[in-house]
């Protein structure tokens, strides 16, 4: 019984040690350097605004003609927008989604790109040429006008479908580079012991290869993130994206229809959006770096 | 029989310096297919209401009944619903193949032809001059900020380069139209020139065409300077470790001449490529800035079109940007073999 219980103890304290480990190289991974910790604070900051903001500063759509265009103050800290709404309110409110529709494009194109990337860095041959031909075609479609297409076919109003037509283009790219590097990988000694040591094709792929392009991955995810934000908002100022009015870009779309580039009055309405997008994507970007500086450490030759 | 052999080997032989070429030709003309084909698919998912609604503005002006003026717009269109996809499909390739791009369905019958024949140079005045600054002087950042990194200079430049990545290019745009149409009033918030010049070539028509471009192509500027200082710095570093670089040094040669004479010319080759890439960007982006900017170029009848669903001018526009984009990325690929052997060896 004694032993049992020693042996229970000892599997549990194994676990925990393990996921500090864990916790440590995650924190090695994202607070390593001046940078990825200044990314890694915007992000959770927005992060958290997302999940818990909605709740402290819950946002109502009751127009009141009194408050038209408050300038900032203590309970309007961005002031009030054409029908008296608090931007402040909208923007916590839309934080969400913009969040949302980041990650769910970027998880679609990493996803995409890893799969096909690697499938034709594996195999080869003809159905190397094939992907690599798709990847061709969809480099050098220009971009935004098939977006604003397939926005114009489908009706876009929901973070799903938003991501799902935002990562079309962003695949090809990252799907080239993952397919480069495999085969590069593919020639080096520690793959070819494997094969030669009769390994699965499993473990080859999941435990040799995967975590050697992982750390462009992870960069590339945020960087596919930042571009979903820019084209997202893109799309809603050209106004084919009908969607939730208080999203980011809905908001800066319906200042900027309002008169906000003339009125001064309303200038709050229209850099309120803006300032959030240019920080999120400033820290999005910072991060990427930071996360560079401390994976891919290079010799910098002057 | 012989003869003949050496002749056939000749010729393959000749046809086989350039198999670079022919494999960028054969690609291309595939991605020009799947244009083709996603434009086709615009077109057949069309709603059949589109085709009523023509109809019954070409009876109302041409003063013909519905019936007769349905079957015309059917046949301006070229547009038979009940035929089989493939006589469809075929019938669109023919028209395509007569370089006839379609007619705009809410604008007067006017051909697409036409309209881009009228908006196009305006795009092209835009985007070359402010490509052709931002390469200059991206170049010339980019090479001086590799050799020295710890100077005042470099430092800005490199707190530019955050900024103007973080910053979106369309919300630039926003910016300098509040601050500097509508606030400070120093440009014009829309057009392409004054319309009480008159349009010729003269130079104060073209000093109001620049005029009235200032701000669009500051836009552009801001956001492809960065992007093309940095690529300058990560070519010029690869350049810096080559030998000729340190014989020179060893030499004794001035750092301003090395810069010019070595760094400059070797590093800015793999940029040729790009360029045509960023070409094809600001095409792309062309729909965005240009109504931004209310600048009548072919972007802003693009994103017009959109929002009125006009297909017909849709697909003509997107038909006719990509092969421009397909074209000019041809054409660099090509330059960039014959400038860098290396590339055609390795293909």
């Amino acid at each position: 019984m004694n032993e049992r219980l020693q042996a229970g103890r000892q599997a549990l304290i194994n676990l925990v040690h393990k996921m500090l480990k864990f916790l440590n190289g995650l924190g090695k991974v994202f607070f390593g350097n001046p940078k990825s910790v200044f990314g890694t604070s915007v992000l959770l900051f927005f992060i958290i605004l997302g999940l818990f903001g909605p709740f402290i500063f819950p946002y109502s759509t009751d127009i009141s003609m009194l408050d038209q265009l408050l300038p900032p103050s203590w309970t309007h800290p961005f002031g009030t927008d054409l029908w008296g709404r608090d931007i402040f309110r909208q923007i916590v409110a839309g934080t969400s989604d913009v969040l949302s529709i980041a990650f769910l494009a970027a998880t679609f194109s990493v996803v995409l790109a890893l799969i096909l990337g690697m499938f034709s860095g594996i195999v080869g041959g003809f159905i190397d040429k094939f992907i690599l031909f798709l990847t061709n075609v969809f480099l050098t479609i220009p971009s935004l006008p098939v977006f604003l297409i397939l926005a114009a076919l489908f009706t876009v109003d929901n973070p799903l479908t938003f991501a799902l037509i935002l990562m079309i283009f962003s695949w090809a790219g990252m799907c080239r580079s993952i397919r480069s590097q495999i085969i590069s990988l593919k020639e080096r000694d520690f793959i070819q012991i494997c094969k030669v040591m009769k390994m699965s094709r499993g473990h080859i792929i999941f435990k040799e290869l995967l975590p050697n392009v992982g750390s462009y991955i992870l960069i590339n995810f945020i960087i596919v993130m930042k571009n979903a934000i820019t084209g997202s908002v893109g799309l809603m100022l050209l106004g084919v994206a009908s969607f939730e009015p208080t999203n980011w870009g809905a908001i800066l779309t319906s200042a900027k229809n309002n008169g906000a580039l003339i009125n001064p009055n309303s200038y709050m309405w229209l850099f309120a959006p803006i300032l959030c997008i240019a920080i999120f994507q400033l820290g999005v970007i910072v991060l990427s770096k930071g996360l560079d500086d401390t994976l891919n450490p290079r010799l910098r030759v002057m | 029989m012989d003869a003949v052999k050496r002749v056939l080997k000749r010729i393959w032989l000749f046809l086989f310096q350039f198999r670079y070429f022919f494999m960028k030709l054969g690609i291309s003309i595939l991605t020009l297919c799947a244009v083709v084909i996603l434009s086709f698919i615009l077109i057949v998912n069309m709603p059949g209401t589109v085709i009523d609604s023509f109809a019954m503005q070409l009876s109302i002006q041409r003063r013909i009944s519905l019936e007769q003026a349905m079957i015309l717009a059917k046949q301006m269109l070229n547009y038979d619903p009940d035929a089989p996809l493939f006589e469809r499909f075929w019938a669109y390739i023919q028209q395509l193949a007569q370089g006839n791009l379609g007619i705009s369905i809410k604008n007067n019958a006017k051909s697409v032809n036409l309209i881009l024949k009228e908006l196009l140079p305006r795009t092209l005045f835009v985007s070359s001059i402010s490509l052709a600054v931002s390469f200059v002087l991206g170049t010339f950042f980019g090479s001086r900020t590799t050799w020295r990194r710890n100077t005042i200079g470099a430092k800005v430049l490199d707190g530019y380069i955050v900024v103007s990545n973080s910053i979106p290019d369309y919300i630039f745009a926003l910016i300098l139209i509040t601050v500097f149409a509508f606030r400070l009033a120093w440009f014009p918030n829309q057009g392409a020139y004054d319309a009480m010049i008159l349009p010729g070539f003269t130079l104060p028509f073209i000093l109001s065409l620049l005029f009235y471009a200032t701000l669009p192509i500051a836009a552009y500027v801001f956001s492809q300077l960065s992007f093309w200082t940095m690529q300058m710095q990560g070519s010029a570093l690869g350049v810096l470790g080559e030998d000729y670089i340190n014989a020179a040094r060893a030499r004794g040669l001035p750092k301003r001449l090395i810069v010019r004479r070595y760094l400059k010319r070797n590093a800015i080759l793999p940029l040729v490529t790009q360029l045509a890439i960023s070409f094809g960007v600001m095409f792309g982006g062309a729909p965005l800035m240009e109504s931004i900017f209310n600048y009548p170029g072919i972007g802003l009848a693009f994103s017009q079109a959109i929002v009125e669903r006009d297909y017909y001018v849709v697909q003509g526009i997107l038909l006719f940007v990509s092969v421009i984009v397909i074209g000019v990325n041809l054409i660099a690929d090509t330059i960039y073999s014959i400038v860098d052997p290396r590339i055609r060896r390795s293909a």
